[in-house]
């Protein structure tokens, strides 16, 4: 018993002591703060979006290389941390995580830019966080149009996701209220009359479905129906059913290949709504070969998709070069937002640049802000001051022989 | 904690307190419920109604839809209803066994190579029936496993152990689900081995191993020639009503008649005195394990085929839909699942059709608990712990 008293207080001297060390270092951290840069990005990095972040987080650590993680001359490192926000057993995005990883990286000093998140509920959760925390914000794939935008998401957006009243969120890619806009018009020139309309109930499938049928209507296209699915059903027989009955033309669905998309497809295959008679237009939430996986080659054939911006291969200029370094780097091809991981880290690390003289998340953050005639791989193109991208390039997709190929640029 | 202490086993106290079925508290809410909904939502049933009766081509569409996906759902309702009988657990775990069953299915057929474009009809025949078995004899042994390892330890705990117990199995049966899913594994696998065949597994899974995959197209997926065309009914529909209703019709003879399925009833009935008439009490229930593995197995290739995807979430929701359709025939009674699963499947299509389908899981888990607050022992289930 002695033996015993004596070895633990010896053990809690020598706990005492490394606590003490502990905290000497980590203020010495703090101070030396100025020079070290953390740039973290928070993805679903598990489930079936994994296909589309691995490529997203390829292009931020090619960009990060190409910068040999310094940024001012060399006066400060940057260092990258690849958060998940996803858990195996949903295999998807999960609000806990989010928020968990939110709050991680707005208590870590070191933290100044916060690239994400990949699907727009995500954001709902994250950005109130880094907002408190004064940390920008620049997500490479959010679509949802409340996160900015006045009067085109439900009421109060996006006032509710900046509790401190100045922004902080920044996105590359156009919002939905254009994506849905622009599929409601292709659909039009492809000759369609009466469509039925699904959504998954989630922000981003709703929100593009509810844009897509008043553009449809504005065009005079017919609406048969509207309905939302639950997206854990085993399968769409008689949903399916139910709209052949109404002998539609097209089926749009707002919504992502995890909301069981493929297994849409399938059933409205089953149900005698062959490509040549009926066909399936999605957003960019199904633009990718997961997709193509689920529903089975053969279902999938003549599915068409649109995309806020143009696929890898068709960029131009600057965003062709990077097309073929991609290509080479990592012999493969990049997902549809890939190039949107690298124009986010492109950004950050112009405005890091400019904030030499003193790194702070407040200066970071007002120079994201003021980016102005970026010349980036996505071409020219400006943050306005809600933080949406001036660039409104869209694009429409076709499944042929297995695999999503461009069709043409949308208006 | 009592049924720990007392020497009887936990079984043999009802689960449904005897009292008369309509007390004034019942009364009450049953009153109450009907002033509620009629209050409410006459109108709504009327345009119901109204578009029933206008479509019946359409209504007859549901219907046929609705039964097909009942069959099955009664055969999966059948192994909660079996093993309830028998030990008065509710197997959390089944569903995920369903899950596991159309995983090994796709396994399966990913090794035999079958291909709906280049495999003759007759080959994928008999391998489908060769690979049935094969998912059959895989699921009753691991389900036999499962009882031997997570709840035989458990049998004379308080209930809720051995729930606890199953709703871990579950999460660990979903997590082998993953792990079946994940085509790098399978590939590293086929390198190794150097397997053609593994090798299309791999193919067959993917890259990501929580994504849905895809199961080919093997069923004929053309009109019955006696089926008017104006109601769609495919030969796969056929099938799959066929040998769920086979499924259904040689479990209940298996129960009814042998006398393996005897001394089932007898453990279920009384486990004491069965085994005071000489019935090995442990042999016999995992015999029911065996079968209730066996048949879940079967109903998750039957699944897995119908609706061409394997997903290791799959199991949760068909479980939960097929429990609901065990309580609301009657738990325990095998013929009360086979109606239940019936009636679930019907109210599912018919959902579809004239409520919303994001209202169909609110219609189903209503029934759940209108039938525990009213008729708790199901449609066919008798007061008291008459079982199997």
């Amino acid at each position: 018993m002695k033996r015993f008293l004596s070895f633990s207080l010896v053990l809690t001297m020598i706990m005492v002591i490394l606590a003490a060390c502990g905290t000497q270092t980590e203020s010495g951290g703090t101070t030396a703060a100025s020079t070290t840069v953390t740039i973290v990005s928070s993805l679903p990095r598990t489930g079936s979006s994994k296909g589309q972040t691995d490529t997203i987080v390829n292009a931020i650590k090619m960009r990060l290389e190409e910068a040999n993680y310094s940024a001012c001359e060399g006066k400060a490192t940057i260092k990258y941390e690849d958060l998940d926000d996803a858990t195996a057993a949903k295999g998807a995005w999960d609000e806990a995580k989010e928020a968990e990883n939110a709050n991680a990286a707005a208590s870590n000093k070191d933290v100044m830019v916060y690239i994400g998140t990949f699907n727009s509920g995500a954001a709902k959760i994250s950005i109130p966080i880094l907002n408190n925390a004064g940390i920008v914000m620049i997500s490479p794939a959010n679509t949802y149009p409340g996160l900015t935008k006045d009067g085109k998401g439900d009421a109060g957006e996006p006032g509710v996701y900046y509790p401190k009243g100045t922004r902080n969120y920044t996105r590359v890619v156009p919002a939905d209220d254009l994506q849905g806009a622009a599929a409601g018009n292709w659909a039009k020139e492809l000759g369609v009359t009466n469509v039925y309309i699904l959504d998954d109930t989630e922000l981003y499938g709703k929100g593009i479905a509810d844009v897509f049928a008043s553009t449809a209507e504005k065009n005079g296209i017919k609406i048969a129906g509207r309905d939302s699915i639950d997206a854990k059903a085993s399968d769409y027989k008689a949903l399916m059913s139910k709209i052949a009955a109404t002998n539609p033309d097209m089926i749009y669905f707002g919504g992502i290949t995890q909301s069981n998309a493929g297994q849409l497809v399938k059933d409205m295959r089953a149900a005698g709504m062959t490509a040549d008679k009926v066909k399936f237009m999605g957003p960019d939430g199904i633009f990718e070969q997961a997709f193509i996986d689920a529903a089975g080659a053969d279902n999938a054939e003549g599915v068409y998709a649109t995309f806020g911006g143009v696929p890898p291969a068709k960029l131009e200029g600057k965003g062709a070069e990077w097309y073929n370094a991609y290509k080479t780097k990592f012999s493969a091809e990049p997902e549809a937002y890939a190039v949107y991981g690298y124009e986010s880290t492109n950004v950050a690390l112009a405005a890091i640049n400019k904030s030499c003289d003193s790194l702070t998340r407040e200066t970071i953050l007002k120079n994201v802000f003021a980016t102005k005639d970026f010349d980036g791989v996505l071409g020219k193109w400006s943050f306005d001051a809600s933080g949406d991208t001036t660039l409104t390039q869209m694009s429409g997709q076709q499944i042929k022989n297995g695999v999503f190929e461009f069709v043409q640029i949308l208006k | 904690m009592a049924a720990s202490q007392t020497p009887t086993s936990p079984q043999s106290a009802p689960l449904v307190p005897r009292e008369p079925f309509l007390t004034k508290r019942r009364a009450f809410s049953i009153v109450g419920l009907i002033i509620f909904l009629g209050f409410f939502a006459i109108p709504i049933y009327q345009t119901i109604l109204l578009e029933m009766i206008g479509d019946t081509g359409q209504l007859m569409q549901q219907i046929v839809i609705g039964l097909t996906k009942g069959t099955y759902i009664a055969v999966i309702a059948l192994g909660y209803t079996l093993v309830y009988g028998i030990l008065e657990l509710i197997n959390f775990a089944h569903g995920d066994l369903f899950m596991i069953g159309a995983f090994l299915s796709l396994i399966f057929i990913s090794l035999f190579g079958l291909d709906p474009k280049t495999s003759s009809g007759l080959t994928i025949f008999f391998s489908l029936i060769a690979i049935l078995g094969l998912v059959m004899l895989c699921t009753a042994f691991l389900n036999a496993g499962i009882e031997r390892f997570a709840y035989r330890p458990l049998r004379n705990a308080p209930r809720l152990a051995p729930l606890i117990s199953a709703i871990g199995m579950s999460f660990v049966l979903q997590n082998v689900g993953i792990f079946l899913g994940d085509g790098l594994i399978w590939d590293k696998i086929a390198a190794g081995l150097g397997s053609d065949a593994i090798g299309r597994v791999a193919d067959a899974m993917g890259s990501q191993s929580v994504a849905p995959k895809n199961i080919p197209d093997l069923l004929p997926n053309g009109q019955v020639f006696f089926v008017p065309a104006s109601l769609r009914y495919t030969y796969k529909d056929l099938l799959v009503a066929v040998v769920s209703l086979g499924l259904l019709a040689g479990l209940y003879s298996f129960v009814r008649f042998t006398k393996l399925g005897k001394a089932i009833r007898a453990t279920a009935q009384d486990r004491d005195a069965a085994r005071l008439m000489g019935i090995n009490a442990d042999r016999t229930i995992s015999v029911t394990f065996l079968i209730g593995g066996a048949l879940g197995g079967a109903a998750g290739m039957i699944v897995g085929l119908y609706n061409g995807t394997a997903l290791f979430t799959m199991g949760f929701t068909a479980g939960l839909l097929s429990f609901t359709a065990a309580v609301l025939g009657g738990i325990g009674n095998i013929l009360g699942s086979a109606l239940g699963g019936l009636l679930i499947g019907l109210v599912l299509s018919l959902s579809d059709q004239y409520i919303g389908t994001r209202w169909s899981n609110a219609v189903i888990f209503a029934i759940l608990v209108l039938i525990l607050l009213f008729r708790p022992t199901g449609l066919l289930g008798q007061e008291g712990g008459q079982k199997a």
